[in-house]
C-alpha cells in the first residue's frame, strides 16, 4: 500500500509558462528507498519540493498517508544539496538541536538526543564546531543527523552528495545505506548518479526530459544488501537505466541543436 | 619569537617608520618651506596640546564629542536596525518606506543643519539628531538587505521542522542578519565623525569640531591640527573598539570564522 502518492501532478512556475511536470504519478511504499534520476532540468527537485510542501502543484495532489500535502510539516525532512541550510551561527550540536528547540523539547533532552544523532552519523568529537569549520561531507552528515533527530518518517534528499569528492561520496553512500536499513525511513532521493541510485534504492524512477516531464520507467532494484558495485547484476541494472536515461538526454541535445 | 610574533613586529615597525618619516617631513616643511604660523611644526603642536591637556580642555572637548557620537550613533543604530528588519521582513512596510530611505540617504546631514536648529534649537539634541540621521539610513539599508538575503534553504529547513513565522523570524532571520547590521553600523560610525565636525562647527562651545573651528579666531593653527589629530585618533580607536566588541559579542554570527567554539 502506498504511503506517498503523487496523483496526476502538473507544475509550472507562474503564468504563462510551459509545464515543467505533466501528469506525474508515483507511489512510494512506507519504509521504501525511492531514487529519482533524470536529465538536468527535468524537474526532479521540483517533485521533491512539491512533496516537501515548498511548492504547490498547478494540478493534481500529493498524499502522505492518505492526507493531502498542504505545506511543509515535520513528517517530511529535507536534506539539501547545498549545506547552506545549516545555521552558521550554531554549532553542529546546536544545528541538530534546532528542530527539537522548535518543538519545545527541554534543553537537557534535546542536547542528549542531538549528541546521539551526531554520534550515529560518526560526528562525535565535532559537536562544538561551527559549519564553517566542517568539511562538505561533515556538513551533509550534520544535515542527516538533523533529519534523524526529529524521527520524521519521510526524508527527502536532493542530490545530497553531488558536491562532495568521489571518495567521501562513496563513504557517505555506504553509511546512508546502513542508516536507511536501520531506521526504515521512507526516502525520496534525487540524484544524477545511476550508480548511487542502484546502490541505495529499492526502486529507481527514471524521468523524461523536460518540459512536460514525467516518470518514464520505474526499475526495481532486487539486489541483496549490502550491494556490491562491481557485480554482474549491478552492471546489468546500470546498463538498463543508463539506456533509458541516454534516450532522454539525447532528446534534450537534439532539441538544443535545433534551437542553434 | 614565533613566526606570527615576528610578523607582528615587522608590521609595527613598518607603521613606526611611516609615522617617523611623515613627522620628519612635517617638521622640515614647517621650518623651511611654509610659514610656521600657517603650518605649525609637530613639536609646537605637541607643546600646545600638552598645554590644553594640562588645563583639561582637550579632554573636555574629546569627551564632549565622544558623548555626542555615542548618543547619536546608538539612537540611529537602534532605529536603523528596527526599521531595516521591518522593511526587510514585511513587504508593505518596505514599499511604504523604501522611497524615503532611498531619497534621504543621499541628503547629507549638513543640509539639515539649519532646519534641525530651527526645530530643536542649537543644543545637544540638535547634534544628536544629526548624528542619528547620519547613522539610521546606512544601518537600515544594510539590515534590510540582510533580511532579504537570508538563504532560502535555511528558511525552508526551519519550515520543514514545523517552525512558526515567529520562530523563523527570531531564530533564523535575525541571527542571519547580524553581520549585515554590524557592517552597516561600522560604515555609519565613520560617517558620524564627518557629521560631528559639521555639527560642532555651528553653535557649539565644546567638542573637537569647535576646537578646530575656534583656531581661526586667534590664528592658532595648532588648535586646528590638534583637533584634527584627536578626531582621527578617536575615530581609529572607536572603529577598533567597535570591531573588537562586535567580534567578542557576535563572533558566532560571522559564520564562526573567528575560530572560537562554545566548549
Amino acid at each position: 500500500m502506498a504511503y506517498v502518492t503523487f496523483q496526476e501532478i502538473d507544475f509550472r512556475y507562474g503564468l504563462p509558462g510551459p509545464l515543467i511536470i505533466r501528469g506525474f504519478n508515483l507511489e512510494v511504499r512506507r519504509g521504501e528507498f525511492m531514487a529519482l534520476v533524470g536529465p538536468s532540468g527535468c524537474g526532479k527537485t521540483t517533485v521533491l519540493n512539491i512533496l516537501a510542501g515548498f511548492e504547490t502543484p498547478t494540478a493534481g495532489e500529493v498524499l502522505v498517508d492518505d492526507r493531502p500535502v498542504r505545506g511543509p510539516e515535520r513528517d517530511r525532512i529535507v536534506i539539501f544539496q547545498e549545506p547552506d541550510s545549516l545555521y552558521p551561527w550554531l554549532t553542529a550540536l546546536e544545528n541538530v538541536e534546532f528542530p527539537l528547540r522548535v518543538l519545545g523539547v527541554s534543553r537537557s533532552e534535546r542536547r542528549a538526543r542531538a549528541a546521539e544523532a551526531l554520534r550515529s552519523v560518526g560526528l562525535q568529537g565535532h559537536e562544538a564546531k561551527h559549519p564553517g569549520h566542517l568539511s562538505g561531507g561533515m556538513k551533509q552528515r550534520v544535515q542527516l543527523a538533523r533529519a534523524l533527530v526529529l524521527e520524521a518518517p519521510i526524508v527527502l534528499m536532493d542530490e545530497p552528495f553531488a558536491a562532495l569528492d568521489a571518495q567521501t561520496r562513496l563513504i557517505l553512500q555506504e553509511e546512508l545505506g546502513q542508516i536507511a536499513v536501520r531506521t526504515q525511513r521512507t526516502i525520496l532521493f534525487i540524484t544524477h548518479d545511476i550508480h548511487e541510485a542502484i546502490f541505495l534504492a529499492d526502486r529507481v524512477g527514471v524521468m523524461t526530459a523536460g518540459p512536460d516531464s514525467t516518470i518514464k520507467k520505474i526499475v526495481e532494484v532486487e539486489l541483496q544488501r549490502p550491494r556490491v558495485r562491481g557485480s554482474a547484476a549491478f552492471g546489468e541494472l546500470y546498463e538498463q537505466i543508463n539506456q533509458i536515461l541516454s534516450e532522454e538526454v539525447r532528446r534534450v541535445l537534439r532539441r538544443e541543436d535545433s534551437l542553434l | 619569537m614565533t613566526r606570527r610574533g615576528a610578523g607582528r613586529a615587522v608590521h609595527i615597525l613598518g607603521y613606526a617608520v611611516s609615522v617617523a618619516v611623515v613627522l620628519g617631513l612635517w617638521e622640515y616643511l614647517s621650518r623651511r618651506a611654509i610659514t610656521p604660523l600657517l603650518f605649525p611644526s609637530p613639536l609646537s603642536t605637541l607643546r600646545v596640546a600638552i598645554g590644553l591637556a594640562a588645563k583639561g580642555q582637550l579632554q573636555a572637548d574629546l569627551f564632549a564629542s565622544l558623548g555626542r557620537i555615542l548618543a547619536g550613533f546608538a539612537l540611529g543604530s537602534v532605529l536603523g536596525v528596527a526599521g531595516g528588519v521591518l522593511m526587510g521582513a514585511f513587504r508593505p512596510v518596505r514599499l511604504f518606506f523604501e522611497p524615503y530611505l532611498q531619497f534621504l540617504r543621499f541628503l547629507p546631514a549638513l543640509a539639515w543643519i539649519p532646519a534641525v536648529m530651527l526645530w530643536v534649537g542649537t543644543g545637544e539634541v540638535a547634534k544628536i539628531v544629526l548624528l542619528a540621521y547620519t547613522t539610521v539610513f546606512i544601518v537600515a539599508l544594510n539590515t534590510m538587505v540582510g533580511v532579504t538575503r537570508v538563504p532560502r534553504n535555511q528558511v525552508r529547513a526551519a519550515r520543514s521542522f514545523g517552525a512558526t513565522r515567529a520562530h523563523i523570524f527570531f531564530l533564523v532571520t535575525i541571527p542571519a542578519t547580524v553581520s549585515y547590521m554590524l557592517t552597516g553600523m561600522r560604515l555609519a560610525m565613520g560617517n558620524c565623525f564627518m557629521t560631528l565636525v559639521a555639527a560642532e562647527l555651528v553653535a557649539s562651545d565644546s567638542g573637537l569640531g569647535y576646537l578646530i573651528f575656534s583656531s581661526r579666531q586667534w590664528m592658532q593653527t595648532e588648535l586646528a591640527f590638534i583637533g584634527i589629530f584627536a578626531l582621527g585618533v578617536l575615530g581609529l580607536i572607536a572603529d577598533q573598539a567597535f570591531q573588537a566588541a562586535s567580534g567578542w559579542l557576535f563572533w558566532r554570527y560571522d559564520g564562526g570564522s573567528l575560530g572560537r567554539t562554545t566548549q
